[in-house]
């Protein structure tokens, strides 16, 4: 774990606290980055992340839109392509579906299409996932990176932790790019050690969450949780895992998780989002490109699978991977 | 085809010269991208303003060089008459290194920032949001700039448009919607898809100031601009203003053109031409000689013959390069 040099006192915040404070941070930085979307203001947004904020910064920096994704994360882009620097929450990353427009053609393409006239520095926070967070069903609980990791001139993050997440955010905002931040909705209430210095963690660069030997496994996300369960689980069987959290999916550190395969020679690839052209996927492919001699065993990936999220708890436990699944994988690569 | 031009507010002659040389630029500047085509030098699609001109040279009359816009695919006319350079204009639609966008953009994409403006958004209605975010952002700064955001007809279908409008007025924001309406989408005539005629009326549901004119009468839409711009700088809110026009030719160069008579398209290219409009006005009002006039038309074709040599003279962008400009 990358932790900063020195802290006062260690201090545990939750996940969501840690994103209000990089707001806040931002905000009081610079009088330009300014927060739009539903329910932003009184009620602090989908899920109360931006409470105290508007109070603070009042209607120039915090401003509720209406329900007009396309519309408003348009409206960030004008701002930001004229000095702004917008933070845009959509209230779940699958209403992001109706932004897509604006997300992927207009944003990712306008630095590219003008030949760098322009530039649009901002970030379109997007809750997504399900796991802990239940019973939302098809619309509400979604996992969908991969809608925006295909996209050139994208960036995408997912942070796992509270301190990546503050570290990360503050790093998006500061970005000349438009990101794609994605939080995990289970994680909202996940408290860690989060230190109260003015720190940031660099855009593109994974974390190794746990050291090992014997096998590799990456995930992002709620995957990181179970993939550090399974690791407890699978040091009890004498397997020593190591645990990789890209962190940021694109631009993807790629260079880490080889590092890491032509140590252990072994690998699980894990994804809560469903299956087919997930960034599991893209992983996988780019280990066996560069990797193939180092491995001993095929690359196994888990996801989630190629369903609507359902609603009854029975069905929706069925449809993410579990750490057990993780346990079972890297048993199996490891021949043991 | 008149407007009571004693009401009018009345543009001195060199705002009346710079018009007209306007127009002129973009008529064979439109032209010249034609032939490239015909001649396989333009390889993607050229959607031309020929038929539209007054539109933009009568808005950008009363615009600052800081005041913005927001474009379409139909963009060239936009641009020039907003003031961007023909040179490099000319050289992003053959696809040079000299172009606007380095020939990263091409017909649809051209974009002055130089000259103000945001870009030519070719979703249809993309660039709508962006306008609106612009004029947030000129408010948060304090800048007393408006932006004007240009859009065709069949806009008006797309549910973008709506959402525009709305926040443009809840936020009462200085941007100023113009909407091109040249009859076809493609190749749908307006009113089999759009269930609503009277724009006014549009304008009134969104709480805005609404202008219904004909945009091929310069001296009409330089009047109406002239107030719209002037109260929404002002602070008074967002403006529609819908333009009625033709185009003259395809969608696109090239374009077969199968859902319109010949006839129809003659008949408004006599009666009309916005140039030969304004001219009937300048000549009847002895506002410019027909002298003045040709020396205008000679110096806008020659600008336009520079421009062509300057973009044929200009290198191509460097097959190495394809990736330069993806981030900042």
């Amino acid at each position: 774990m990358s932790m900063p040099e020195k802290t006062e006192s260690p201090r545990e915040i939750t996940y969501m606290l840690a994103i209000r404070e990089a707001l806040q941070a931002e905000m009081r930085r610079d009088s330009n980055v300014i927060l739009l979307g539903e329910d932003v203001v009184r009620h602090g947004g989908g899920f109360g992340v931006s409470k105290e904020l508007w109070e603070e910064f009042g209607d120039k920096q915090v401003r509720n839109t209406p329900i007009s994704e396309n519309g408003f994360v348009g409206v960030a882009l004008g701002a930001a392509m004229t000095g702004m620097r917008p933070v845009v929450e959509i209230m779940f990353a699958d209403f992001s579906a109706l932004a897509i427009d604006q997300i992927c053609n207009q944003a990712a393409k306008v630095r590219y299409m003008s030949g760098g006239q322009t530039k649009a520095p901002m970030v379109v926070r997007l809750p997504q996932g399900g796991l802990s967070w239940k019973s939302a069903a098809a619309q509400h609980s979604q996992s969908i990176e991969a809608w925006y990791v295909n996209v050139p001139g994208l960036k995408v993050v997912f942070p796992s932790t509270p301190y990546d997440v503050k570290g990360l955010l503050r790093s998006a905002i500061r970005d000349d790019n438009p990101v794609v931040f994605l939080e995990h909705k289970a994680l909202y209430g996940f408290k860690g050690e989060v230190p109260a210095d003015d720190y940031t963690i660099p855009l593109g660069q994974a974390d190794i969450k746990r050291l090992g030997k014997d096998v590799t496994i990456v995930a992002s996300g709620y995957m990181v949780h179970f993939a550090l369960e399974a690791a407890t689980q699978l040091a009890e069987a004498g397997i020593d895992a190591e645990v990789i959290d890209p962190r940021t999916l694109k631009p993807l550190d790629e260079e880490a998780i080889f590092v890491s395969v032509r140590k252990t020679h072994r690998v699980v690839m894990v994804q809560e989002a469903s299956q087919s052209a997930g960034v599991a996927a893209e992983w996988v492919t780019r280990v066996q490109e560069v990797c193939f001699d180092w491995l001993d065993a095929p690359i196994r990936r888990l996801a989630g699978k190629d369903v609507p999220i359902p609603y009854a708890n029975s069905l929706e436990q069925q449809v993410w991977p579990r750490p057990d699944d993780i346990v079972k994988a890297a048993t199996e690569v490891c021949y043991r | 085809m008149k407007t009571d031009h004693q009401s009018l507010n009345m543009p001195g002659e060199e705002i009346l010269s710079n018009m007209l040389i306007k127009m002129y630029q973009i008529r064979y500047f439109e032209q010249v991208a034609g032939r490239l085509y015909q001649k396989g030098q333009v390889k993607g699609g050229v959607h031309p303003y020929i038929g539209q001109e007054a539109i933009a040279v009568g808005i950008s009359a009363h615009l600052r060089k800081d005041d913005l816009i927001t474009s379409t695919h139909r963009g060239h006319g936009h641009h020039i008459a907003k003031g961007a350079d023909l040179n490099r204009l000319l050289a992003e639609v053959i696809g040079k290194e000299t172009g606007y966008c380095k020939g990263r953009g091409g017909s649809m994409h051209v974009a002055a920032f130089d000259a103000g403006s945001l870009g030519a958004f070719a979703i249809n209605a993309s660039g709508l949001p962006v306008a609106v975010g612009a004029a947030l952002s000129a408010i948060l700064q304090d800048k007393d700039i408006v932006i004007i955001a240009y859009f065709g007809e069949g806009a008006l279908a797309q549910g973008t448009l709506h959402e525009s409008l709305n926040m443009a007025s809840v936020w009462k924001l200085p941007v100023i919607f113009v909407c091109e309406n040249n009859e076809y989408a493609v190749s749908t005539p307006s009113e089999m898809t759009i269930s609503y005629q009277d724009m006014k009326a549009l304008a009134e549901v969104y709480n805005m100031w609404g202008e219904d004119i004909n945009g091929q009468d310069i001296m009409e839409v330089y009047e109406t601009a002239g107030r719209v711009i002037k109260r929404t700088r002002e602070g008074k809110g967002p403006a529609f203003i819908h333009a009625r026009t033709y185009r003259f030719e395809g969608h696109y160069f090239g374009e077969p053109q199968i859902y319109r008579p010949r006839e129809e398209v003659q008949e408004a290219r006599n009666t009309l031409d916005p140039i030969r409009i304004f001219l009937d006005y300048l000549f009847t009002h002895n506002l410019m000689s027909q002298e003045e006039a040709q020396k205008i038309d000679q110096q806008a074709q020659e600008d336009i013959q520079k421009a062509l040599t300057y973009a044929e003279e200009s290198p191509e962008p460097k097959p190495e390069e394809y990736a330069k400009y993806v981030y900042a």
